[in-house]
């Protein structure tokens, strides 16, 4: 089985946002929630880079760690997923998400912040494979129909590589030994434990 | 035509080839492996600008998160075992080597009123919240390792919901009741030398013996200073999380649950003991939060100066219209 990853190529992001864009639309994600989007570090400064962040499906999951009702599981690709059916919004996978992933629907209403939306990776949730209901709760499930993660898939640059993790960690390595400089995955170290070595 | 485009295209491009002399590649780069280390160690976030309104997602890495994740998976789990269980292993060992403490002088049958309808009540409306913010709270710690594997997730997370809710709500009958508590009753909670002598005799549950005490002793002032102090801070560090973003950002989100959390154990651990005391653990003791009236004997042992001073009031105090004997 694959460990399916996400790898953001710093130096060929332009900050388009066509990722957020397609995200948004694909899953038909609601107002105020972002799945995806594109934070500019250095902005306007010498040594700006863009970089697309969702959720980074984690090794040994920060999120699932802390859910106190246990809501999160991992799919055989390593796709960090969770059950809305038993998630009971209290904000605890917000706080210890390195990454700012979980998002919720509503804010500031005594704590009242519905179920926590999150990347899904493109893989959907619990219920049956492309079902109605899956659709309504968690948008497309692309890899169910073999696909990749439309973020990815349809990123102008090829900035933003979803995949198996060491394919598309070679992939950024070929780049950065062709072009002669990377910034390196970001997240990864964080997410995976583990950096590109270039 | 084609000379002028020529000419035009190399005005463009000669100032901005003249201006970047150094080639990128030998340009300073950035590491983001070493950037994530150095902020997982000196902490602080990876952020920049993010062009959607939700100004919070521009926290790129916020390497906290494993250090919260840390305290409430471990610390915040340990403090709270260890408290609560900590706490009712020396209760139950205190029960079996003293048993019941009892009215040495044997009840009088006579009564002293202790506290009326209104403290009483305020008192009942604070334990009762208490009680449900103390179970719900300690699911959120405990629940996913104890209840959730024989209830299942379905019942476990309607639970948990319903948890959810009455913490977030009930904390509003909480803190209206501290401060009626504190109102109410501050006056007879600061801390004097004659404390000092109480503390001293350990309070006489060693001993068996019944050192002075006014309205209210040593340990029970410690029991109004704890849920007080210890209340405000749950209650302030809970409606930061109520209310999220308002206050504070993510770091001081975190910090705020480490604080109510530990706060929350430890004030659990001192109001099982305060529970235990004024049950099963001493005679006579719930008939002061009950009926309100307790044993004239038992206010002798336990809080002789007040008795002192009610007995005084009594003798000063001359009801509207009552007659002098043998006035009419």
């Amino acid at each position: 089985m694959a460990r399916m990853k996400f790898l953001c190529d710093a130096d060929r992001c332009i900050e388009c946002n066509a990722c957020v864009t397609a995200c948004k639309n694909e899953h038909e994600v609601p107002w105020g929630i972002n799945r995806r989007r594109v934070v500019t570090l250095n902005d306007g400064k010498p040594g700006e880079r863009s970089i697309s962040m969702a959720c980074m499906h984690c090794t040994d999951a920060p999120c699932a760690a802390v859910c106190p009702v246990n809501c999160f599981y991992t799919t055989a690709d390593a796709i960090v997923l969770h059950d809305k059916d038993l998630c009971i919004g209290c904000g605890y996978c917000f706080y210890a998400c390195p990454f700012g992933a979980p998002q919720y629907p509503r804010v500031g209403n005594f704590g009242g912040r519905g179920k926590m939306d999150k990347c899904t990776y493109c893989a959907g949730g619990p219920q049956a494979d492309n079902s109605a209901a899956e659709y309504i709760q968690y948008g497309a499930n692309r890899i169910a129909e073999g696909k990749l993660p439309l973020c990815a898939e349809m990123c102008s640059t090829k900035a933003l590589l979803a995949g198996d993790g060491d394919i598309i960690a070679s992939i950024y390595r070929e780049r950065v030994t062709k072009r002669g400089y990377g910034s390196g995955a970001w997240g990864w170290r964080t997410a995976y434990k583990e950096g590109v070595q270039a | 035509m084609r000379a002028l485009l020529l000419t035009l295209a190399l005005l463009i491009t000669v100032p901005a080839v003249a201006q970047n002399t150094v080639p990128f590649t030998a340009r300073d780069q950035t590491s983001a492996e070493e950037l994530e280390l150095q902020r997982a160690l000196q902490g602080g976030t990876i952020s920049g600008r993010v062009s959607i309104p939700d100004t919070k997602s521009g926290n790129l890495v916020q390497p906290e998160g494993q250090a919260w994740r840390q305290f409430h998976n471990r610390t915040l789990y340990t403090v709270g075992a260890v408290a609560v269980l900590g706490v009712l292993a020396l209760l139950w060992l205190f029960y079996m080597i003293k048993g019941r403490i009892r009215i040495a002088a044997g009840p009088a049958g006579r009564t002293l009123t202790r506290f009326n309808l209104l403290e009483r009540t305020n008192h009942w409306m604070v334990a009762s919240s208490f009680i449900v913010l103390m179970l719900s709270g300690l699911n959120l710690t405990f629940g996913r390792y104890i209840i959730l594997p024989t209830l299942g997730p379905e019942a476990f997370t309607t639970l948990s919901m319903w948890g959810k809710v009455a913490h977030n709500f009930l904390s509003f009958p909480f803190v209206l009741g501290l401060v009626v508590m504190f109102l109410l009753w501050v006056k007879d909670n600061i801390p004097n030398a004659l404390d000092l002598e109480w503390l001293k005799a350990g309070g006489g549950f060693l001993n068996n013996s019944h050192p002075q005490a006014g309205r209210f002793n040593a340990g029970q002032k410690g029991v109004f200073w704890i849920t007080v102090l210890g209340g405000a801070a749950v209650a302030i560090t809970g409606y930061v999380l109520v209310f999220p973003f308002v206050v504070t950002d993510i770091a001081g989100q975190q910090l705020a649950h480490m604080i109510h959390g530990v706060l929350a154990m430890l004030m659990i651990a001192a109001i099982l003991a305060h529970i235990y005391i004024g049950s099963v653990g001493m005679e006579g003791a719930v008939d002061a939060m009950t009926t309100g009236q307790v044993d004239y004997n038992w206010a002798k042992e336990h809080h002789s100066l007040w008795v002192d001073q009610e007995l005084a009031k009594a003798r000063t105090v001359i009801e509207p219209g009552a007659k002098t004997a043998g006035a009419d």
